[in-house]
């Protein structure tokens, strides 16, 4: 007998790959509610899988798991460490949770004959993430962006809808997003070129004796842009704000949580494995680019918030913002640094997962949010602001809430480090989230409903649901934080340590 | 393209050779250059070539949209069944070796199976392709040109 639970690592990604053109298949019932429920099931069984994995990995450590039985290098090998284990636990989670929020959101925003399609294209996309994630060869990885990255081009692309500014910010990240990868391919053409393998784990063995290569420089370059534009780190975010506003609430809710999270794992499994610290320059590239940039994207993300009317496009300018704290984890490159950046990705995720969820619930609501439409609401859908108002919260760093660990992690890498200076900065970057955050608290709040608009009724359990227990999870983890902290210590020793 | 006699009559001479061309390069894939997706390329180019000629509307009885809509997905079912079909026989995903009695053989098969998927998604997916494109409502007829 087959033992299934040795096939889990090709399962996750496997099951999702071959459920997409099954789903195409329901067009001929017509039924949209048993594509919703197929994208459903196979979410949950990734998200049992991913528990599966990590637990796995937590006990007996690493996992390789070799495709057709060929033996790495020359093989593909799916590799999983506490990181990667994490990352899958994050895709799949939020997918878990957002899919039984989408069936009436989508039920609303996309035309009736696309809605298959449209599952169809998301287990796609999410077959791309979990496959970025649990991969541990370079091309496989380029694969699987792409396979990522094109059906989240459509998934934008299908908010046209409501608003036809979908299609310019779909075709806007579709040119970006292709100049990313592109960059990408060609990194890894150098190192290939020098090296004559795609494995991660033997590329970064063959590596480490090729410091002052010139072509692995090239290589190392190309690579760190094209991850940087997908990861969207000011000031290649220009695509992300549009990306978000104009994409179907689902879409904004699964790729603002998942799809930039997973491009950063793929920058710090290069950054710190496959280069690693034999190379002087990368220390340099993030003390002297990474460090700049990520303060740049903290003060411009919150500061471009403030001034943005629609609600989305705030949020939207927020997690550019959020992305820099990530980086500035990165950047200090000491152990309690890239904690914080490991805790802040997951932490990330529960937030903005609730905030576009709770998006969501007004668009459902209200069509076109703006600061304008939504004044008066928080009579009106009082649950649906709480949790508005709860997540952003966490999004401030208020203590018992996921933001506030996470931020105190990147404080204290700070200090290791020393460099003092940047310390109010952080604290100004709160304070602008309070000042976004407020906007909407006060229009939500403190004004009166526009006599134009009709009377709305809060949201039906369906919605309220997912969105509180994400809220929930944003205290849960922000209050029992040992799970998370050691999962982010073991990770940032991996990525830091020499051992593989 | 009623009148034009020269082009209709060479499209119908060389469409059979196109297709028979396709399965070639299909089919001799695993020993010489060629493979599913160049196959399925070639294979589709006929068609096109087809809809080019005789009009987007003749094309559509000879592979109706529905037919498209099966064959993109079955050739990637194809090649994932296989995928799977390996762990039933107690190998990795995608393990050829199992398939059959001897690896060889296995290997054999299991590239030909799945190549046979890719080979079909290609070429659906490029008249699909084509298709969308061509299906549009036409902002000048062609008899106004």
């Amino acid at each position: 007998m087959t033992n299934w639970l040795h096939h889990i690592p090709i399962l996750i990604v496997a099951v999702p790959l071959i459920s997409a053109p099954i789903c195409i298949l329901f067009t001929f019932g017509a039924n949209r509610k048993a594509a919703w429920f197929w994208t459903l099931l196979v979410s949950w069984f990734a998200f049992l899988c991913s528990i599966y994995l990590l637990n796995h990995v937590l006990e007996n450590g690493i996992i390789s798991y070799h495709l057709g039985s060929w033996e790495p290098p020359l093989g593909i090998e799916y590799r999983i460490d506490l990181i990667n284990a994490f990352v899958l636990l994050i895709v799949s989670g939020i997918s878990a949770i957002a899919i039984p929020f989408g069936r009436l959101v989508v039920d609303k925003e996309i035309e009736p004959d696309r809605q298959i399609l449209f599952y169809t294209t998301y287990l796609l996309c999410l077959t791309g993430l979990l496959g970025v994630t649990i991969t541990g060869d370079a091309f496989n990885i380029f694969v699987f962006l792409e396979i990522s990255s094109l059906s989240s081009y459509v998934l934008i692309a299908m908010g046209v809808r409501s608003d036809r500014r979908a299609l310019t910010a779909a075709y806007n990240y579709l040119i970006l997003g292709t100049v990313g990868a592109t960059f990408f391919v060609i990194g890894l053409g150098f190192l290939y070129m020098v090296t004559g393998t795609l494995n991660i784990m033997d590329l970064s063995d063959r590596l480490t004796h090729l410091a002052d290569n010139k072509a692995v420089h090239a290589g190392y370059a190309f690579i760190i842009i094209g991850l940087a534009l997908k990861v969207a780190l000011f000031p290649m975010h220009v695509w992300l704000p549009n990306s978000y506003t104009y994409a179907p609430s689902l879409i904004s809710i699964f790729l603002a949580a998942t799809a930039t999270k997973v491009s950063i794992y793929v920058l710090l499994r290069f950054l710190f494995k496959v280069f690693g610290f034999s190379f002087d320059f990368i220390p340099l590239t993030l003390t002297f680019i990474f460090l700049p940039l990520a303060i740049t994207a903290i003060f411009f993300g919150s500061v471009g918030a403030i001034y943005q009317t629609n609600i989305k496009r705030l949020f939207a300018y927020s997690s550019v913002a959020q992305i820099g704290y990530i980086v500035m984890g990165i950047a200090l490159s000491n152990t309690i640094g890239l904690t914080a950046a490991v805790l802040h990705i997951f932490n990330h995720a529960l937030i903005k997962g609730a905030i576009f969820m709770a998006a969501g619930c007004l668009v459902f609501r209200v069509g076109k949010l703006t600061t304008y439409t939504i004044r008066g609401l928080g009579k009106e859908m009082p649950w649906t602001f709480a949790a508005l108002v709860l997540a952003g919260l966490s999004l401030i760093g208020i203590p018992t809430t996921v933001g506030f660990i996470s931020k105190w992690y990147l404080l204290l890498g700070i200090m290791e480090n020393g460099w003092w200076p940047i310390i109010p900065l952080i604290v100004i970057g709160s304070l602008l989230a309070v000042v976004y955050m407020w906007k909407i608290i006060e229009a939500a709040y403190f004004f009166q409903a526009p006599q134009d608009r009709a009377p709305v009724k809060e949201v039906p359990l369906e919605l309220l649901i997912p969105l509180w227990v994400l809220v929930g999870c944003n205290f849960y983890f922000g209050i029992q934080t040992e799970i998370t902290i050691r999962i982010a210590k073991e990770a940032a020793t991996i990525l830091l340590g020499n051992s593989p | 393209m009623r009148h034009h006699l020269v082009l209709r009559v060479i499209a119908k001479m060389l469409i059979p050779f196109i297709l028979l061309f396709g399965l070639y390069v299909q089919f001799h894939g695993d020993f010489g250059p060629g493979g599913g997706f160049q196959a399925g390329v070639i294979f589709a180019a006929a068609f096109i070539l087809y809809a080019l000629v005789f009009g987007d509307d003749q094309a559509r009885k000879v592979v109706p949209d529905k037919a498209l809509i099966v064959l993109v997905p079955l050739g990637l079912i194809l090649y994932a069944v296989t995928g799977f079909y390996g762990l039933f026989l107690e190998g990795n995903f995608l393990d050829y070796n199992v398939l059959l009695n001897s690896p060889k053989a296995g290997q054999h098969i299991g590239i030909f199976i799945v190549e046979l998927g890719v080979g079909i998604t290609v070429a659906a997916v490029m008249i699909s392709i084509f298709r969308a494109y061509a299906g549009r409502t036409r902002a000048i007829d062609d008899e106004d040109w």
